[in-house]
């Protein structure tokens, strides 16, 4: 990531898509990628991640906004003068076609000369690490080659700016990983700028430099993936990215870098999230391993708890409460008290420091797309 | 393992019985019959086996001798009696022409007549037979097994002294036909396939809801008669239809010159490419609605234009659907009967037209069978030099 730059690549400015004019895929995007970065469009189906890149591509158009890259709009620019690598999420190799003329083909249609084209088609294989292929068809390669063949393509014509749609997601999980690797090492040798989309955390969190959370036509939340995980700013982003109890409470009162909230199971104090006001809805999460057997004066969050179910996987226990409202609450204790230490219908007291429980106002956006306004 | 493997196999094997029953006794009968007709000619041979017998002694050179005139003379008196003798006399007609009623006559004359010299009574009964020529015309007859239907369907016959020649220019009309055939065919194949792309590739591309209506409508002709849509066609391409009207209103041609659209090539051509026009659109439909349109974005994202896409990408993939529409289209046409009879006149006449005309109005059904044969082999070598060009397992129908 140092590499990453701060100059800005892509830009998205209230960008708006419907297909039928009533429902809004996208709706008022704003957004920047900058130069040499790593940058997901994360989220569930449909939440218009895939949208956002095909505008950016130029196969859909936007229905409102502007989208620009290097500062100018594309607009009016078809897909073949945006001069972008684009990698599809079934490879779309030309199945009639050997390897090196699926790679020549966009010199070809660039004119570029056949001694230039040899010379890139050879160096874009080494990067790729698949030399010795160019005769074969793509019927005649693995998954995992296909993948890289696509990849190649999209990189031969050396674009500055590569879009990938779930590049990774035919493929099987050991592959998988290890083509998440080799992306995010040829994204950091060449420099260029990837956007990529998934549905998948683990990958996001594992490639990206920064990552958008998509939900509803909307993004959540911008942020390297470590913010994302350790300071969500959204319940969806809270639920989304790893684990979390969720539960709700309302404020009580607001101070520097804590508030009280109140619950069915009393108060909690936890660290308040944007602009939090006394007397407001609050949605509060806090990671299960966050959550400790709480030892007296460690944890200013203290509660008791009856334990209605509990999981040994090894290394650690899951117990399962109920506390605070939320049947399901989760924590994963270390496996230092040994086996048979907890059992099931036993009560437990458990706290949580107040940093590791956000609280995040409740916006009324979320989950209820049609009450916003200009929908 | 193996053996109730293969028994259930021959089971199943055993359910298409009915079917390959079927098939066999309505089709590979009757066009194995029809092959046999088309060199075996056993009727002259089994009529007149002694005449024959004396021929084949005859140097041909001259009149045969008094022996032979008599023997014909006791043979024709029974099939005269047993009125087979108009068969016979039809058949050598075919090859003389005026023998069918010199052996009638002959025949007539002879009934009840015991002469000194049958040489004498018979050529009294009708003077052809004191020339070498009919009764060459009455050996070649008799030959059982023959090759004179191909050299007939072929434009070709022999002279008197039995060499293959070209026939006469004027009399050359079944290599012209067949040529004229093939270019027909080769010409509603371009227009099929030149009409049938864009809407294939329209159905391929389109919403669902959109794909099934234009489906449908492809398929609508299916649903009428081709009898029915042939006709239609003359209603509307007939010197007062509705487009020589139409141009009449629209100034385009005057009254007095309306055009010949029907009841010649025109009318063939345009009728036929509509009736066959479905099997061009169906297996290109089939073949374009697996080409992803991912693979032209693709093309559009790497630069190209969207010709470059399609001359490239799309058109390529598209081969197997067009190499099989092609070759249907081509193929039923080349046997198309129903709508050059109806709309083709007298120009527009292809050579399935004339092997029904040999069927069914000259009864000459050796030479048809020829003409059936000739046209099998030369769709079969067409397919095979299509095999060789494009590659026959590149064909899909879906």
């Amino acid at each position: 990531m140092a590499d990453t730059g701060t100059e800005t690549h892509v830009e998205f400015r209230g960008v708006c898509k419907t297909y039928d004019g009533r429902t809004m895929v996208v709706r008022d995007l704003d957004l920047s990628v900058r130069r040499g970065e790593f940058f997901t469009l994360l989220g569930p189906s449909g939440s218009g991640k895939t949208t956002c890149l095909m505008m950016l591509a130029g196969f859909e158009a936007p229905t409102a906004g502007e989208i620009s890259i290097d500062g100018r709009s594309v607009q009016d620019l078809p897909p073949r003068e945006r001069g972008i690598g684009f990698v599809f999420q079934n490879y779309a190799l030309f199945p009639h076609m050997s390897v090196r003329r699926n790679l020549a083909f966009p010199l070809e249609v660039r004119g570029v000369p056949a001694d230039q084209q040899a010379e890139r088609i050879q160096r874009v294989l080494e990067i790729v690490r698949l030399e010795g292929f160019e005769a074969r068809r793509p019927s005649e390669l693995s998954g995992g080659q296909q993948q890289r063949v696509a990849i190649a393509r999209a990189l031969v014509f050396e674009p500055n700016l590569v879009l990938m749609d779930e590049p990774l997601g035919a493929l099987d999980r050991r592959l998988r990983e290890e083509m998440q690797f080799e992306i995010r090492r040829i994204q950091q040798d060449l420099g260029v700028t990837v956007v990529y989309v998934t549905h998948d955390q683990q990958e996001a969190m594992s490639m990206s430099s920064r990552v958008a959370v998509f939900h509803g036509g909307r993004v959540q939340q911008v942020a390297e993936p470590e913010v994302l995980y350790e300071e969500p700013e959204r319940e969806f982003v809270a639920g989304f990215i790893g684990d979390n109890n969720i539960f709700r409470g309302r404020i009580t009162s607001v101070g520097r870098g804590v508030c009280d909230v109140e619950t069915p199971d009393g108060v909690v104090k936890a660290f308040p999230v944007g602009e939090c006001r006394p007397g407001q809805d609050a949605v509060l999460a806090i990671r299960p391993e966050r959550v400790g057997l709480a030892k007296p004066g460690v944890f200013s969050n203290e509660f008791e708890a009856r334990v209605d179910g509990i999981l040994f996987i090894g290394d650690h226990l899951r117990l399962r409460l109920n506390l605070c409202g939320n049947a399901d609450f989760i924590v994963k204790i270390p496996n230092i008290v040994g086996h048979g230490a907890l059992l099931a219908g036993d009560r437990v007291s458990v706290g949580w420091a107040v940093t590791d429980c956000r609280a995040l106002p409740l916006d009324g956006l979320e989950g209820n797309p049609e009450a916003e306004p200009g929908a | 393992m193996a053996r109730p493997l293969s028994s259930a196999r021959f089971r199943a094997a055993a359910l298409t019985l009915p079917l390959l029953a079927f098939v066999g006794v309505t089709f590979i009968a009757p066009l194995g019959s029809m092959l046999v007709r088309s060199f075996y000619e056993p009727h002259v041979a089994d009529a007149l086996p002694r005449t024959l017998a004396a021929l084949r002694a005859w140097d041909g050179s001259s009149v045969p001798s008094e022996d032979t005139f008599r023997i014909l003379a006791t043979e024709l008196r029974p099939l005269d009696q047993q009125r087979k003798l108009g068969g016979v006399a039809t058949r050598v007609n075919r090859l003389e022409g005026g023998m069918r009623s010199t052996i009638m006559d002959t025949a007539r004359a002879l009934r009840g007549a015991e002469p000194d010299s049958w040489r004498e009574a018979v050529i009294a009964a009708d003077p052809a037979w004191g020339e070498e020529a009919a009764w060459l015309a009455v050996r070649r007859a008799g030959e059982r097994y023959t090759i004179r239907h191909y050299l007939n369907a072929l434009d070709l016959d022999r002279d008197p002294s039995g060499n293959i020649v070209a026939q006469s220019p004027e009399r050359r009309i079944y290599v012209p036909l067949l040529l004229r055939t093939l270019g027909v065919s080769l010409a509603i194949t371009v227009i099929c396939l030149i009409l049938g792309y864009p809407v294939a590739y329209l159905i391929a591309n389109a919403s669902p809801a959109k794909s099934n209506l234009l489906l449908l409508l492809v398929l609508v002709p299916f649903w009428t008669s081709l009898l029915v849509r042939t006709t239609s066609w003359i209603v509307l391409l007939q010197n007062q239809g509705v487009v020589n009207d139409l141009l009449v209103a629209a100034g385009v041609i005057g009254d007095d010159g309306r055009l010949a659209l029907v009841y010649n090539m025109v009318g063939t051509l345009v009728a036929m490419t509509q009736v066959l026009l479905p099997f061009m659109i169906l297996p290109l439909y089939a073949v374009m609605r697996s080409i992803s349109p991912m693979y032209l974005r693709a093309a559009s994202s790497l630069g190209a234009t969207f010709l470059q896409g399609f001359v490239r990408v799309y058109w390529p993939q598209s081969l197997p659907g067009v190499a099989a529409g092609s070759l249907l289209v081509f193929i039923l046409s080349i046997g198309y009967y129903i709508t050059p009879a109806l709309v083709g006149g007298r120009t527009g006449q292809l050579i399935s037209n004339m092997i029904a005309y040999h069927m069914q109005e000259s009864l000459n059904w050796g030479l048809a069978a020829a003409l059936g044969v000739i046209l099998l082999l030369a769709v079969m070598s067409l397919y095979l030099v299509y095999n060789r060009l494009v590659g026959i397992e590149r064909m899909r129908l879906s």
